[in-house]
């Protein structure tokens, strides 16, 4: 038990007596509205008490940083050995100017790099491509050929800094273009880190960024899990996310339950499809979670997240490696909580929902910046976010001590609701037959469906509130600067594409893409085949055409 | 009787943010319109071809990608090239406002951006549209 039996009957005893007054209270004075519930709609209690925790035992639930279950952390240290990675997302327009982006970011103080690519390079195809009309640089960079990545990481020291992709389909094709680039400057695979998202599962639940179907996008991502365990030591294979579930609409409890049950197909993918010990792997995952405005909401679920993660490692995958236990995350505050009226509130809603990231452990951190809901973000715009980081970091004192609001009656007892619910999740889609086949179904794309509407029809009827879209509505209109991507970037970078293909040796690139084209018909890892095709100057699209062909291509099922 | 407004909610282009566009596809749904959602990815060709077949009344686009100014005048454009220039269009999603006069001249009747609730955009297209 948590709490001695005289001070759990003092509780009991106290706690009767508030009750009643409060009783007395509502009834002359009835409270503000009747229900209180978090942004994701789980109902709150007006007080929690010892009562609500009685049940935990410090040992198996609680613990110490460092230790099991690792509620309280990873690092034993917290975050005075080193802050969390202050990894601001960008990417716009050409490698050029993304890459003139990055030295502005180092130079102000980020201490690592994180890249957003345009669509047609999310979703494989290059930018002369019919389909990718109109898209090229504007929601990142645009990249076709290891040229182009060659540029952008022109002068950043690969074997310092770390760099996350976010690119999930042609995910082994810019992580061959890392590797090449690497090899070209004379850095070894060993000495290179970073993050590429690769998580496929999440795109067919929520971000829809697809290829191929799902049962082939696992095996390429347990090809890149393979390749790194072997080859690449220092980079994480797969950032298992729920961010983009969480945008999608989900609620806290959903983004926790699917992002750790798509965590764990990938385990058993990969122990499946490659022999690997579990112990080999996994201290390599790594996971991304969203951090929204409902502040103890979102510290709650990062501490049940490395909870659950901790005990299905070790119990149901006999992990031995404590590293394995693990779940390291990056955080990204929440987009859909931002607004495009009065933007300047956005930076209010920022810092507290990085507050909560810190509050909650993440071990690297993006914070959006204001003008996100409207456009790229501005270099002033995205400094003022860089900066809330270094405010909370060094002025206000979070990161003084380790999980400070461990032993909260309502921290524990919401940490404890959301590990169990999550869990009910899980174990539903392990009925189903895994996660795959959940999707296939369509089931967690209309558990978010149901939940994003329900959040929205809140919103309509005012009971949840957004300021300045439903309440506290301004009559002027603030302005703020936007960024544009010029149309004229399409038809820079379609010469610059067709240069590139002119001067190529063409009977290398076709030669190379055959083997690849051998390699994913004879079930071999594609990384190496991968890297050579890149290095003869292979397009994105001709490499993703290879695995379209092969793998077949995943249409939307459109389901509302 | 007279039928109802039938209404394609569809995605022009790569971008795959579409919980704007599955939640307008329900809400039409529940305010009594037939709905056709098209799902993710389709090319303007795919929309307009597809708009003409089912019949519908209007077309409400979605993009929060930036590729608005050149996706939705192209889907005006086809229609109108496939003379079902009766067919409204709309948009949605992430619009710069510097943007709406482009795409009113292209002939979009109305663009919604971020805060619009629900029940004002059932109620313009109440309004605005009546069935062909």
């Amino acid at each position: 038990m948590y709490f001695p039996k005289d001070l759990l009957d003092k509780s009991k005893a106290l706690t009767k007596k508030w009750e009643d007054q409060v009783k007395r209270l509502t009834q002359k004075n009835a409270d503000q509205k009747q229900r209180w519930s978090t942004v994701s709609d789980l109902e709150i209690k007006r007080l929690y008490t010892p009562e609500d925790i009685e049940h935990m035992d410090f040992e198996r639930d609680v613990s110490v940083p460092g230790e099991f279950p690792f509620l309280r952390g990873n690092q034993p240290t917290g975050y005075r050995g080193r802050y969390w990675t202050f990894r601001m997302f960008s990417g716009m327009g050409t490698a050029k100017e993304t890459n003139k982006r990055w030295h502005m970011l180092l130079k102000e103080g980020q201490t690592g790099l994180s890249t957003a690519f345009d669509f047609p390079t999310l979703m494989g195809y290059d930018t002369d491509s019919p389909i990718a009309r109109g898209e090229c640089g504007k929601c990142g960079v645009a990249i076709d050929t290891l040229e182009d990545f060659l540029q952008l990481v022109d002068g950043i020291p690969l074997d310092q800094i770390t760099t996350s992709m976010t690119i999930n389909p042609p995910a082994t094709v810019l992580w061959a273009m890392y590797c090449a680039a690497a090899e070209l400057k004379g850095v070894g695979l060993d000495k290179i880190g970073g993050t590429i998202q690769n998580d496929m599962l999440k795109e067919f639940i929520a971000q829809k960024t697809f290829m191929c179907p799902p049962e082939p996008s696992v095996k390429l991502i347990c090809d890149t899990i393979e390749f790194g365990t072997k080859f690449v030591p220092r980079w994480n294979t797969v950032s298992i996310s729920g961010y983009h579930i969480r945008e999608a609409g989900s609620t806290a409890v959903q983004e926790l339950a699917f992002t750790l049950r798509d965590g764990v197909e990938y385990v058993e993918s990969t122990i499946k499809q490659k022999g690997l010990d579990v112990d080999d792997f996994a201290p390599r995952l790594s996971f991304f979670f969203n951090s929204h405005i409902d502040f103890f909401e979102e510290i709650c679920k990062m501490r049940a997240a490395r909870r659950i993660w901790a005990r299905i490692m070790r119990d149901r995958f006999k992990a031995k490696n404590p590293r394995s236990w693990w779940m390291r995350f990056h955080t990204q505050t929440a987009g859909c909580s931002l607004t495009a009226q009065q933007p300047y509130n956005n930076v209010v809603r920022t810092a507290v929902e990085a507050l909560a990231a810190v509050l909650g452990g993440t071990q690297s951190l993006h914070t959006n910046s204001l003008d996100e809901v409207l456009c790229l973000p501005s270099e002033h715009a995205v400094e003022i976010a860089l900066r809330t980081q270094q405010i909370i970091a060094e002025e206000t004192g979070a990161a003084n001590t380790i999980d400070p609001l461990a032993g909260s009656y309502f921290v524990e007892s919401l940490t404890n609701t959301m590990e169990e619910k999550a869990c009910e999740y899980i174990e539903k889609i392990d009925d189903m037959g895994g996660m795959v086949s959940a999707i296939e179904k369509g089931f967690p794309q209309m558990e978010i469906a149901d939940a994003a509407y329900h959040y929205q029809r809140q919103i309509d009827r005012g009971e949840k509130v957004m300021v300045g879209v439903n309440k506290y509505v301004g009559e002027e209109k603030s302005l703020i600067p936007l960024v544009e991507i010029d149309e004229k970037i399409e038809e820079e970078q379609t010469k610059s594409l067709q240069a590139v293909k002119r001067k190529r040796n063409g009977k290398l690139v076709v030669e190379s893409l055959n083997s690849l084209k051998k390699a994913c018909r004879e079930g071999e890892n594609v990384m190496p085949y991968c890297i050579e095709a890149v290095k003869n100057l292979a397009t994105v699209q001709e490499i993703c055409d290879v695995y379209r062909e092969v793998y077949g291509e995943y249409h939307d099922p459109g389901l509302f | 009787m007279e039928r109802k407004i039938r209404i394609m909610v569809a995605k022009p282009g790569l971008d795959g943010h579409d919980r704007g566009a599955r939640i307008l596809a329900r809400c039409f749904r529940d305010a009594g319109f037939e709905v056709i959602y098209t799902g993710c990815h389709q090319t303007p060709e795919q929309i307009a071809s597809a708009a003409i077949q089912e019949d519908v009344d209007l077309v409400g686009l979605s993009c929060l990608s930036g590729a608005h100014k050149y996706l939705f005048p192209k889907v005006v454009e086809l229609l109108k090239e496939q003379g079902a220039e009766d067919i409204a269009v709309i948009g949605g999603g992430i619009i710069p406002e510097q943007d709406f006069d482009l795409l009113y001249k292209a002939g979009v009747k109305e663009v919604f951006t971020p805060g619009r609730s629900l029940e004002s955009i059932v109620d313009w297209i109440r309004e605005n549209i009546s069935v062909q």
